[in-house]
């Protein structure tokens, strides 16, 4: 068996440093999971494959945070919405580049990859947001 | 083989019998466990007071209310909800609950599913009685909060959230149910105002109950002008972080009169689960494991949900009330904004919700808040609710939400 890379957020995230948004597919029943998962929540299996999912798509919901927990504090109020990629998969994420005022529900965003913060402490993973296309 | 299988027939009892045996014991209508007292602490901010210390307040007044029980020798488990460790930095709630009741060395179990930790006490009660394992066991709740800064309450709740793509996004709870307003704004219209209705009626019942964190009427305008939390939600939207502890009585039915003349019988009990992260759900505008529960208790009480005279729902945010009265089945999805809007769950109203004065006035101590609803319709279902009394009450139910609806609690009361 030739090695894969784990089923799971940790590899999710070091994907997205590498520029790339993956998610999970089921070899067996075919669903696919974002974020991944090592057992099929559908058919149990523990086969899957790593497929690319595009990294633009639409946005399904949003809210303006104001009051923030004391990490987000600096930056409040911020945008942040809940994306849908291709058919069904949805991911949420901040909303960067546009006034919180000129957000719509069904507009088109894409996915910017971000960086990975300079924090020694789990988790290291990217700050990764949404912006208008 | 005739006589083989005539053998195995008379011994065994093999397919006959289970072919018409019935798996599960018929439960409709039945009392599944009977509440025959109740505690509830002051609500609010209890300065000075640990956890503990609130908690043998709820304990005092369900025992006071019941001189036939003598805990010590009748009690024989308790189940207590709490949710997180980090407010006082301290865990084990189980045991240290069962101590400061009075109850040292008795089973305690600690329940944990956030905002519905003590709705899902109320179930393992409900299983611990049925069961036939205990006759009488204590069911409660304890959440201290108002010591720590917004900012820390605000970051201890979003632990109930989907941590790797929620939290690291710096949604917050008021945030989650914020995406879940817009949404309900988007597909049905629903306004802020109509979500601003729901707090100044809750603001008015808890007006009129003594043990409420805020017993000040507001108005709408209050409510519209207040600043925004997580937009469309502002700060009038949002319930209340607050101290408190409650508690019930739960006894096998058929004892229930030894304890008290009123007992007030639980007639379903539904729990459900969904995924943690809001962003995996189908719906945005619904919540799937309410609308499951609420199935699950509804059929087991034989009732439907026009026979409903009175309602706790979990009203963490105006909008979670609004998605409560439609997942209950009080109206059609999309229209629990017109329910509101129309009178039609204020006291004096059709279905009367919150009556307590709700999560937003009464205050919302998480892990307390699922037996602070139960000790309301104890209440309600006995009579002893003064000035916040809903006339010739028989039937009540109970609506208690987990995060963003990971967990849900629907539980059904009746009176004899």
């Amino acid at each position: 068996m030739s090695e894969q890379a784990p089923f799971t957020v940790e590899q999710f995230y070091k994907y997205m440093l590498q520029r790339k948004l993956m998610a999970a597919k089921c070899k067996k029943c075919g669903k696919v999971h974002l974020p991944p998962r090592p057992l099929c929540d559908n058919c149990f299996s523990k086969e899957f494959e790593w497929i690319a999912v595009p990294g633009k798509g639409r946005l399904v919901t949003y809210t303006v945070i104001h009051v923030a927990p004391t990490q987000f504090q600096s930056i409040a109020p911020y945008a942040v919405g809940i994306v849908q990629l291709g058919n069904s998969l949805k991911i949420p994420g901040m909303i960067s580049g546009v006034a919180p005022e000129c957000i719509k529900i069904g507009m088109q965003l894409a996915i910017d990859f971000g960086t990975c913060g300079t924090a020694q402490t789990w988790p290291q993973w990217p700050r990764y947001c949404f912006r208008p296309v | 083989m005739l006589k083989t299988l005539k053998y195995l027939f008379k011994h065994y009892s093999i397919f006959p019998v289970n072919l018409t045996q019935k798996r599960k014991p018929d439960l409709k209508g039945k009392s599944l466990a009977s509440i025959v007292s109740a505690g509830l602490s002051k609500f609010g901010k209890l300065e000075g007071l640990y956890a503990r210390e609130i908690f043998a307040e709820a304990v005092k007044e369900a025992y006071d209310r019941c001189p036939n029980l003598d805990p010590k020798k009748d009690i024989k488990a308790m189940f207590i909800g709490h949710m997180g460790e980090s407010y006082e930095h301290q865990g084990h709630t189980g045991a240290t609950m069962a101590d400061w009741a009075g109850l040292l060395h008795i089973a305690a179990t600690r329940t944990e599913a956030a905002c519905a930790s003590s709705g899902a006490a109320l179930r393992a009660g409900v299983y611990a009685v049925l069961s036939g394992l205990a006759d009488v066991v204590m069911v409660g709740g304890v959440e201290k909060m108002t010591h720590r800064s917004t900012a820390e309450v605000t970051e201890y709740l979003a632990m109930a959230s989907d941590y790797p793509f929620e939290q690291w996004n710096g949604i917050t709870f008021p945030g989650l149910f914020a995406l879940m307003a817009t949404a309900h704004m988007h597909d049905y219209g629903t306004t802020e105002k109509q979500l601003a209705m729901v707090a100044v009626k809750n603001h008015h019942n808890g007006s009129l109950n003594p043990k409420a964190h805020m017993q000040t009427e507001i108005t709408l305008e209050k409510a519209l002008t207040s600043r925004v939390i997580a937009w469309p939600l502002k700060l009038y939207d949002c319930s209340l972080i607050t101290d408190g502890a409650s508690c019930v009585i739960l006894t096998k039915p058929e004892v229930a009169k030894k304890y008290t003349d009123t007992p007030v019988h639980i007639i379903g009990s539904g729990q459900a689960s969904d995924t943690i992260g809001m962003y995996e759900r189908k719906s945005l505008t619904s919540l799937t494991a309410a609308k499951l529960s609420a199935k699950t208790a509804y059929e087991m009480a034989g009732v439907k949900p026009d026979d409903i005279n009175v309602a706790e729902v979990h009203d963490c945010f105006t909008i979670a009330e609004i998605i409560g009265y439609e997942d209950l089945g009080f109206c059609e999805p999309g229209e629990g904004s017109k329910l509101v809007e129309n009178g039609e769950t204020r006291l004096e109203g059709r279905i009367p919700v919150n009556t307590s004065g709700g999560l937003k006035a009464k205050g919302h101590p998480v892990g307390a808040t699922g037996t602070a609803q139960a000790y309301e319709m104890y209440l309600q279902l006995t009579g002893q609710a003064d000035r916040r009394q809903v006339k010739d009450a028989r039937i009540g139910v109970t609506h208690n939400v987990g995060g963003s609806g990971a967990t849900a609690t629907v539980h059904i009361y009746r009176r004899d």
